[in-house]
Formats: C-alpha cells, structure tokens, sequence
C-alpha cells in the first residue's frame, strides 16, 4: 500500500512524524474485529498499490458550491495556485500549508496518537491548509476548499487546521469531488479549535465516485461559550468514514451535529461521532439521517460522553434510516456513556421504510408512484437539510440530488 | 453490612463446619481446587454420567482452554483464578447456621421489611431447623400434580440419570459449549441446575419455581437450566428469590437455554439479589450468565428480570426468533448502589418472517455504581415485516455514579420496522418536592417514584413475586438519596 508513496516534504512536528512512522510500523490496518470498525471494511485499501501524482483540472465550475467565496482548490491533495482565489478577506489568514514555515504548524492533538489512518496521514502528508481567523474577526464570505481526486490509484493525505480565535464568527465549506478518478482515496484529517464565543460553521459535501474511498477525521475542541456546527452530506463515494471527535472543553458551548446520506449501488457509508461533555452547562444535537438503495450499507455510531461533574448537559442524539430495498443494510449504534446525574439525555434510533398509506394518499391525489416516494424522500432528508444555513451549500445539494437521484423537488 | 463481611461469613462458615464434625463428609465430597481433565472426569463420574455426556464437558474444556476472557463489558473487576476454585463440593452444604441468633441482624432486618415470613427467613438463610420438611411435602404434593400432565420438573442430574434421550437432544442447542468463554466453562463443568419439559398442548397449571426445589439442595456455582416446551404448551418459570442470598463462591457462571417449539409460550422471571459487596465495594458475587432462548413457529419468549444484587453482573438473556411469527420480550430493571457494576440487556435476533420482539429496559444507579445497557437487534434477510421496540431509560440518583448506552442495531431487511429510544435522568426535585408537601417522607418518596418508573417492567411479574421485588427495589436504593 505504501510502496509507491513518498514521505511528506511538509514540516511537520519532528516528534509527530516519529510518532506516527512508529505507528504505521508496528499496526496493521483495522479489521471488523476491532469495535470501532466492527461494520466497516478497509481490507481493499491495503491491496492497492496507491500513488500521490500531481494532476490538473481545468476547470471548477461544476465543483463550485458557494459563487461568492474564498475559494482554494487541492487536486490530489496537491494545491493547484491557478484555480484558487487571489484576495483573502480581512481578518483571515489563509495558506497551504506547503508554505508554511518551520514551527509554524503546531503539534496535533495527542488523542489521534496511534490511529493508522491518522499516522498515514502524517507521515505521507501532500498538503494541507492552515485557516487562521483573528480574533473578532466576522468573515462573511465562506472560505470554500475544493479536493478532487483524479487519475488512478492516487492517494491525498490532506490536513486542515482551522483556529477560530475569540469573538470570530466564520464558515468553510468542504467539497470532496472525483474526476476521471479510479480507485483514489482521500484520507482527510482536520484539526479544529474553536475560541471563546466563536462561531464556526463546517458544511461538508462529499460527491466522490463509485469506486473511491475517503476517510476523514475531524478533531474539534471548543472553548467557552462557543457554537460549533458540521453538516455533512454524502451522496456519492465507494466507501466513505466519518469520525468526528468533538471535545467541548469551555461550559456554555453549544455544538450541532448534522448528517445526510443517501446512498446506491454497492456505497457504504460509516458516520462515527463522538461528543465528549467535559465540562457543565452545554447543549449539543445530533441529527443524521439516510435513505439507503440498491446493495448499498450505512452505518451510524454516535457516542456522547457526560464526565462527571459535567452537570447541566443536554444531549440529544437521533438517527433515522428508510431502507429501500432487501439488499441494503444499515447498523445503527447510539452511545449514551454518562456519568453526571444532573442532565438531560436522550437517543433514538429508527430504522424502517415509506409508509405504504402515505404513498397511496399521494397517489390518490394524481401523484406517480415514483415522484410519491420521491416527496416522501425529500421530507424526511428534508429534516436534516434545513439545518444548512448557507443557501448556496443548499442549492448545489439539491443540483447534486436532482444529477444522481432525479429530484425534482426544492 | 459494614462490619460484617463476606470473609467473616466463610469464616464462619468455616469454623462452623469443623465444629460439628463435617470434616470426614467434606473431605468426601469435595475435590482438591484446580481445573483440568482430571476434575472434570471425576465430576462427572461422581454424579454417574453417562458417555456422552462426559465428552461434551471435555470437548468444553479443550475449547474453554483455547478461549480468551471477553473484556469488552463496561465493567472492571479482579479477573477471578481459575485454578483456583473447587469445581465440585457437596450439595448438601446448606447449613450456614447453627442457630437463628447467629444470623446477620441486618440481614434479618431486610427479610422483615420484604415481608417474609419467619420460617422461610430462616430457610433461606440456612438454619438447621425442621420445618423444612413441610416445605419438601408441598413441594412433593406439587410434584405429584405435575406428574399427573407429564410435566418433569427436576434437577439437571436427576433429568441426566431418567430423561437422558431429552437432555442429549436439547442440551447446547441453544447455547453451543463454543459460544462464549463462560458458557465454555459452565459446560465442562456446571455441577447441577434445573430441568423442565412441558408436553404438547399442556398448559402448565402452576409457576414453576426452583423455589419448589428444596430438597434438592442451593443453587449451584455453575448452573444448567434446561427448559423445553413441546409444540404448544406454556409454561412459566421462576427462578431466584427476593431474599438476600449470601454464597461463599464468587464466581456465578450460569447457562440457561429455553426452547419454544411451534405454539408454546415459556414465560421466565428472574430475581436476583446475590450479595452486591459492602459499601465500600468488598467482596460480591460475580455473575456471569448466559442465557438465550429459541422460538419456533408463532411461539413466544418473554424474559423478565430484577436484578439488585451481584458486585458485576455480565448477563444478556437473548431471543433467536427463528420460527415466523414468533415473539421475543424482554423486560428489565437493574439497579446498582455503592460499588456494584452491571452490564446487561438483550440480543434480539430476527431470522423468521413477522417477528416482533419488545425491549424494555431500566437503569438505576446510585451510590458509585455503573449500570450499563448493552443489546443487539439484529433483522436478518429474510425477516420480512419484522419488528422491534426499544426502550432504555436510564434514572441516576447520584452525581457519582455512571449510566450507559450501548444499542446495536443491525438491519438488512426494508420491510423492517425498528425504533429505539433511550433517556437518561434523574429523579426531579419538584417529584420529591410533591410527595414531601403531602407528608411523604423523602425516603419513601423515592421509593415510589423508582416504583412508579419501573412499573412497566414489574407488571410483568408474576403477582406474588411483584410485591416483593417492589419492596425489594426500596431497600436496594435505601440511604441513596442524592
């Protein structure tokens, strides 16, 4: 698997890199035996001889979410200088991190320590960017990046590091795109903090092909009194992995967790969250929902975590799935792991399919049985969708929808 | 319990048994401590078992050997030495004391409150007194009823030595020696537990109870229970008791397979309320249970249980719906204080089309204690129109205490419906607040609220047994109040 690649030219931190070469000497990638990967297989991953070749797009146009953002574009993980925006709006400061200094990009939080896809990551990092919003700051336009994988077998470590400092106000957009791509696979890590009373919004959209594998891990620690939203919504991908690791350090947090996933063909997704509730009087809600067709597998784990002494939280966790055929499968594992006795703390998990009357009560009305189900697709997905904020992220979603699903609805 | 520990109980126990001379029938019917081919031999051999038999606990054994002890529970404990248990003692150890003024005061003030009257509170803690032959009549007088309907009702040997053709066709058929690594050591070496067989179309007239069996000595450290109800029958089965249980062994690994053939219903409630360990976490039975049970065609499983006791509880009383149509239900209250650790649920698996199964599951924790709810629901391929309802509340009564989560759900059919819900909360001031304006005392209060919480669960009780496990729930919480 790792023959072809060459050791990062980033400049990482010296102690990390040992870290995670020691790491990716000394494990073997996880199998279902592990709990954490109990539903998802990444066998296939280790059999292919992967690349990290530098490749060019001409053109964006049909990957760009937001028109009017601060946009930088990654091919292969390779940052591509022409396609990207020139002016960088006051109060950011934004660079690959290719350009970084030494020293400049700091140490990454120790709990991915060991973590072979982290350490993979690391130790053959392409690039990655370096988003630095100052304090105070209130960015209005977006700051998008746009990945495309092409060519084959090519392989994109890529790594955002975003610090929202105090009192900022900011939104990224992540696009993950495949062109011409064949077996690619994108291995994504981020490390995100999140300063006093800032608000920071992560809206990502996942559109690889049948055949290309992404795993993305999202380290988040938030400081006090700040909002910490992520919708993801992931529509296409052979085998895609979410870990979302989010530590709520500082007390008045709040934090939102929402996902779509509407999966064909032979596509497994696998959403892994956890919200760890150190400290008191914080709220946080998960919302993931997901219709599955075809052959296609999806899976859900979230975890909340209440330490002790952690009083005062609400966390509330809902998963639902409509399953469309007998050949599609879902897992479902809501966590609750508390040790406060002051708090509010539910989980739900449904599972089942469209309600055969509400199908006919829309025939009845002239309605074909397609665009019936279609409606009562759309309503349900529909939960999950009107949590995103920023409209263009939202019409690209239902563009994308309309190209792989045929909708027709708004 | 604070000044009087489960190691001043053994030895007791201990000096007891030298001060009346049982030495020379000990030394008869114990064997040395130690677990190999050799003791499982002479076990079997001492109870008279057939062949067959004595190779199913040797081929347990060599796969036990080759087995890792499963840690994925959310509990920590000392892992017990297996080397260093006797496998085999007499059953007929049940004198504990001599005489009722040696017993625990605390222990007998707890049989008062739970209502028990003062012949069986000394039965149950073992006195030597003679009343229990009234107790063996009853029991032969149900006997004899049962016998009239073709029901057996005995020990697993007793079934061994006169029913060997129905041991050998049932047993491990639902709970395979291979399945997990105390269910592997239970089958080399459980020493005895109960049987039963209901015939075809035979409602049986009674609860069962292990209650019944008396004469047949304690509970078991490594308990087989055996229940088979032939194509539509019903049975309902009870096991354990209300009243404390003190036991020297520590390590409780039971196995119980139940098989609901087409039509039959079996009903199984459990109390359990082993020795949970003093306040500060000494000491404490640990309970390691297997349990699972196969449905046939429209037959039904319904598992109900209260557990109080135990310092780890490690049990997951299961349902294989196999047949079509057919039910699973599992109803649970676990409470834990102090110390106590608990890491229970259910699995329910769907292989027959129509199945339905129903969870409802209770925490409670208090004192230090972690109570976690761990379950499967698993919707095969070909489980059309399969169903199933999930709940799992969760009260903490402490800010010291944890309550956990861990649902599994696993679907692969699109006809399927699944829900599965879980809250976590305590109990509110403003309940407490109510109870204690109306001249409800705080104490009493919380017992009526956990009561009232727990409800859906006890309702399911048979009815005798539901006054004291209510009963039974507020002496568990007593001195809780958080």
């Amino acid at each position: 698997m790792l023959e072809g690649l060459t050791p990062t030219s980033i400049l990482l931190d010296e102690k990390e890199l040992n870290s995670a070469q020691n790491t990716l000497a000394k494990n073997q990638l996880p199998t279902t035996r592990m709990e954490a990967w109990k539903y998802t297989r990444v066998a296939k991953l280790g059999k292919t001889n992967y690349t990290s070749s530098e490749e060019t797009v001409t053109s964006i146009d049909s990957y760009r979410i937001a028109n009017d953002a601060t946009t930088f574009v990654f091919v292969n993980g390779h940052f591509s200088e022409e396609l990207s925006s020139d002016e960088i709006p006051a109060g950011v400061s934004i660079s690959p991190l290719s350009a970084c200094m030494e020293g400049e990009i700091g140490s990454t939080n120790l709990i991915l320590e060991g973590e072979i896809f982290n350490a993979l990551n690391t130790a053959f990092l392409t690039d990655g960017i370096m988003i630095d919003i100052e304090a105070k700051a209130n960015v209005e336009k977006p700051i998008q990046i746009i990945h495309v994988l092409k060519g084959e077998a090519n392989l994109s470590n890529f790594k955002t590091i975003i610090n929202a400092g105090d009192f900022s106000k900011a939104a990224v957009i992540q696009g993950f795109f495949a062109e011409d791509a064949d077996r690619a696979f994108a291995n994504v890590t981020s490390e995100i903090s999140v300063g006093t009373n800032a608000f920071l919004t992560v809206d990502k959209v996942q559109y690889e092909a049948e055949n290309t594998s992404h795993i993305s891990t999202e380290q988040v620690s938030q400081g006090k009194d700040s909002t910490f939203t992520i919708n993801t919504i992931t529509l296409n991908g052979g085998l895609v992995r979410n870990n979302l690791n989010i530590e709520v350090n500082g007390e008045n947090c709040e934090t939102n967790l929402n996902g779509a996933y509407l999966l064909k063909g032979k596509q497994h997704v696998d959403n892994h969250s956890v919200v760890d509730h150190r400290v008191p009087n914080c709220n946080s809600n998960e919302l993931y929902k997901g219709v599955i067709d075809d052959k296609a597998t999806a899976v859900f784990n979230g975890k909340v975590f209440v330490r002790k002494d952690a009083q005062k939280i609400n966390a509330f966790q809902s998963n639902g799935n409509v399953l469309m055929t007998d050949d599609a499968s879902v897992n479902s594992k809501p966590e609750l792991e508390i040790y406060a006795d002051d708090v509010k703390c539910s989980h739900g998990s449904t599972t089942g399919q469209l309600d055969e009357e509400a199908v006919f009560y829309l025939r009845a009305r002239g309605l074909s049985e397609k665009s019936a189900r279609q409606l009562m697709v759309s309503a349900f997905i529909g939960d999950v969708l009107e949590k995103i904020e920023n409209e263009d992220v939202l019409n690209f979603t239902h563009s994308l929808l309309k190209s792989r699903f045929g909708w027709d609805f708004e | 319990m604070a000044n009087y520990t489960e190691n001043e109980l053994a030895k007791d126990l201990e000096n007891q048994e030298y001060k009346f001379g049982f030495t020379s029938d000990i030394e008869a019917d114990t064997i040395p401590k130690g677990l190999n081919e050799d003791v499982i031999r002479l076990i079997s051999s001492k109870k008279e078992e057939p062949e067959w038999l004595l190779e199913y606990r040797l081929n347990a054994f060599r796969t036990w050997c080759e087995m890792i002890e499963p840690e994925w529970a959310h509990v920590h404990y000392t892992k017990p030495n297996f080397q260093d248990i006797a496998y085999y003692s007499a059953p007929n150890q049940t004198k504990k004391y001599e005489s009722w003024d040696d017993v625990d005061p605390e222990m007998k003030e707890t049989m008062a409150k739970l209502g028990i009257s003062l012949e069986e509170q000394k039965r149950l803690t073992g006195v030597a007194v003679d009343f229990v032959m009234d107790s063996v009549s009853v029991a032969t007088s149900f006997k004899a009823k049962l016998a009239e309907l073709g029901i057996i009702f005995c020990s697993f040997s007793e079934a061994v030595q006169d029913h060997p053709e129905l041991v050998r066709a049932n047993m491990g058929t639902v709970v395979p020696h291979t399945d997990n690594f105390y269910a592997a050591l239970n089958s080399a070496v459980f020493t005895d537990g109960s049987f039963c067989y209901i015939p075809k179309g035979v409602r049986c007239p009674m609860e069962l109870s292990t209650y019944f069996r008396i004469n047949q000595g304690g509970t078991g450290q490594f308990e087989r229970t055996l229940v088979v109800a032939d194509e539509g029958s019903y049975v309902s089965y009870l096991e354990g008791c209300t009243a404390p249980q003190r036991d020297e062994n520590q390590l409780h690994a039971a196995v119980v397979e139940l098989i609901a053939k087409d039509n039959a219903e079996i009903k199984y409630s459990t109390v359990q309320n082993w020795y949970p360990g003093d306040k500060n976490g000494v000491g404490g039975i640990f309970n390691f249970v297997t349990k699972r049970g196969i449905c046939g065609t429209n037959s039904k499983i319904s598992w109900t249980q209260v557990e109080t006791g135990s310092a780890v509880t490690w049990k997951y009383p299961s349902c294989i719906l196999k047949g079509d149509y057919s039910t699973g239900e599992f109803y649970s209250v676990a409470v834990t204080n102090n110390y106590q650790q608990a890491d229970t649920g259910t699995k329910m698996i769907h292989l027959g089309k129509g199945t339905k199964s129903t969870i409802i599951s209770k925490g409670i924790s208090a004192g230090k204690s972690q109570n976690s709810y761990r379950g499967l629901v698993q919707i095969h391929k070909n489980a059309k129109n399969a169903r199933n309802f999930s709940q799992c509340d969760s009260l903490l009564m402490t800010d010291e205490c944890g309550a956990h989560t861990f649902p599994y759900i696993e679907c692969k059919n699109s006809s399927a419906k699944i829900e599965h819900e879980a809250t976590t909360s305590k109990i509110g001031e403003d309940q407490i607040f109510y109870c204690l304006q109306r001249g409800i005392s705080e104490e009493k209060a919380i017992g009526l609220i956990v009561n009232g919480y727990c409800k859906e669960v006890l309702n399911q009780l048979p009815m005798e047994f539901a006054v004291e496990a209510q009963k039974l729930l507020t002496i568990s919480l007593e001195g809780s109040v958080g």
